[in-house]
């Protein structure tokens, strides 16, 4: 079980994490989303005791990180950048660290094996794809058999093979029974991994829930109607109990009432219809949204484009 | 490339945490890299050859050369044989001991290394102690060959003996002198991160800026000078004391060692504090 309690970090006068808590548990997989630059790997950072954090603590299964005697066999880490001397063999890197904390030479071809570059153990680690490169992580990561994983952007850079084995990878560790605490900016990618989901914008919490509810609350269902009597179907709508937005094109976004119930109010009213198309939103808009507003929220000022983020202090 | 996802583990993974398991984890960083073999290659092949070839070239010129330097070399036998070579051979330990913490930080190495010792100092005494040993052992092979080179070929001309005064311990000293050369170097990566930087700063002090001071007028320039931790330190390579001298060989070597100390508790400390 990963806690980080009001963790906060500055570097300089940019807040990267801002009193952010959350719990991570085990047996599952626990999505960490955010758009780039809100505070993901700092946070990981954090938990690992790679940085120091300004407030706040973070225990892993009730110890900091740095209290560790040999954290192998605790939490075992994938970081975004890569940690890993190019000219040193996939072999001889592994083996530098297990060593560390008397983790034997068997164990170091056991993860190789398990991460599949047992043909390449000998090969040094620079002339390694992006792909090959992740594997090489989560071979570190795996050395001790830690029942803690933190994973930075895994999937980042690799084919869609390599994606779905990761994926089905994390999947399996968790239901071994392992707090899987993996990182991501692909909202998508998160949705068909993760059991949990904890979303940050800026440094801050924005949400800390079961991926289902999530999916549940983010794609609610509209209707969209076109009516040349829209005015007056507006008003019906809303007395039948509806929630009704207009869109730039003078169209009615309905909310609450299914396309059935449209149609008898349209009906009963008199009012022609000339189009109700049932929509569903998609979860990156879900997501997108929801950070878009928390952006907003903290840095007042931006606009609605996408590429809105700031950095801070621009505004107030 | 494609693994299935087999179970993690067949059998428990057992760990036990020990400074020799770090020493075992440096020793390996070390011979694994391409770095510490041209490092250490170029002073084991540099030291005797130049040994050779400036010894060499002062048999070869004797009778030209002038007489008050002739005594020189008559009087200190071992200066000439271990200093012709000890020039060309400091830059080379100087890159390798920066490059063993910093090339951590080029790389992002360092994050797996403090992620498998988050107390982060036993991890750079690891690498200190390791380095040094190595650099040491390799130093005692050089400086040995080139004593036995340089001897023989001046046999002709004068006799020199690991029997003379101050020679056996001029030739460990020298052996000594760049161990711990390596970690004053090793220090001064781990302060500035930065391999350019730190090679550059390293070489530009111990060759250019601490012999420089001696030019600097009147007794001051005279103390400065003789405390500089490179200046005082190359004491113990000389096989006699030199006329103003102002340290003993042991006690030239100690505030070497005083100054190496100082930087790594700074190295340590920023270690410690600063985020990786």
């Amino acid at each position: 079980m990963i806690e980080a309690k009001n963790l906060t970090k500055r570097y300089g006068d940019k807040i990267a994490v801002k009193d952010l808590s959350f719990t991570v548990e085990p047996g599952k997989v626990t999505g960490f989303l955010g758009p780039n630059g809100a505070g993901k790997s700092t946070t990981m950072r954090l938990l690992l005791g790679l940085d120091h954090p300004n407030h706040g603590d973070a225990t892993i299964d009730g110890r900091r990180y740095r209290d560790l005697a040999t954290p192998f066999t605790v939490v075992g880490a994938l970081l975004e950048a890569k940690a890993v001397h190019p000219g040193r063999t996939a072999y001889n890197h592994l083996l530098c660290l297990a060593q560390t904390q008397g983790i034997g030479k068997k164990r170091v071809s056991e993860v190789l094996d398990l991460v599949g570059l047992r043909e390449v153990a000998h090969k040094r680690a620079g002339g390694f794809s992006l792909g090959m490169g992740q594997r090489l992580g989560l071979a570190a990561a795996l050395l001790g058999d830690p029942a803690v994983l933190v994973l930075d952007e895994p999937v980042n850079g690799l084919d869609p093979e390599g994606i779905l084995w990761v994926r089905t990878f994390m999947r399996q560790l968790a239901a071994e029974g392992r707090t899987v605490f993996v990182s991501s900016h692909l909202m998508n990618e998160m949705a068909v991994t993760a059991d949990h989901l904890i979303i940050i914008g800026r440094g801050s919490l924005i949400v800390d829930c079961p991926t289902q509810e999530f999916i549940d609350r983010g794609t609610k269902q509209t209707v969209l109607v076109r009516s040349p009597h829209a005015d007056e179907l507006a008003e019906a709508i809303v007395r039948a109990g509806g929630t009704v937005s207009r869109t730039d094109d003078g169209e009615l976004s309905v909310e609450d009432l299914d396309t059935a119930r449209i149609g008898e109010i349209a009906s009963a009213g008199g009012h022609v219809l000339h189009e109700v198309v049932p929509q569903r939103g998609t979860l990156e808009e879900a997501f997108m949204a929801l950070t878009r507003d928390s952006v907003e929220y903290v840095g007042s000022g931006s606009t609605h484009d996408a590429g809105a983020r700031k950095s801070g202090g621009d505004a107030q | 490339m494609t693994a299935t996802a087999a179970r993690p583990t067949a059998t428990p993974v057992t760990s036990h945490s020990s400074f020799g398991g770090l020493l075992r984890s440096e020793w390996t960083k070390l011979r694994s890299v391409r770095s510490t073999g041209w490092s250490l290659g170029l002073l084991a092949l540099l030291y005797p050859s130049f040994t050779a070839l400036l010894v060499g070239l002062t048999v070869a010129n004797w009778e030209q050369t002038d007489p008050s330097d002739l005594a020189l070399v008559v009087s200190d036998p071992t200066a000439v044989i271990l200093g012709s070579g000890f020039l060309i051979s400091q830059p080379a330990i100087c890159v390798l001991g920066v490059m063993v913490i910093a090339s951590e930080y080029s790389t992002g190495m360092i994050r797996a290394s403090l992620l498998a010792k988050p107390r982060r100092i036993p991890m750079l005494a690891a690498k200190g102690v390791m380095l040094s040993l190595v650099v040491l052992a390799v130093s005692l092979v050089a400086a040995f060959v080139s004593f036995f080179i340089g001897a023989a070929m001046l046999s002709d001309k004068v006799e020199a003996s690991l029997g003379d005064p101050g020679a056996l311990r001029a030739v460990i000293g020298t052996a000594l002198y760049l161990a711990m050369l390596s970690l004053f170097s090793l220090a001064i990566g781990a302060i500035v991160r930065r391999t350019a930087a730190g090679i550059t700063s390293v070489i530009m002090f111990v060759l250019v800026l601490a012999p420089l001071v001696q030019l600097l007028p009147g007794k001051f320039g005279e103390y400065t000078h003789a405390y500089l931790p490179t200046e005082a330190g190359i004491l113990i390579g000389q096989a006699t004391q030199h006329e103003g001298d102002l340290l003993t060989p042991w006690q030239g070597f100690g505030v070497f060692g005083l100054w190496t100390a100082a930087l790594l508790a700074l190295a340590a400390f920023l270690l410690k504090h600063r985020d990786a």
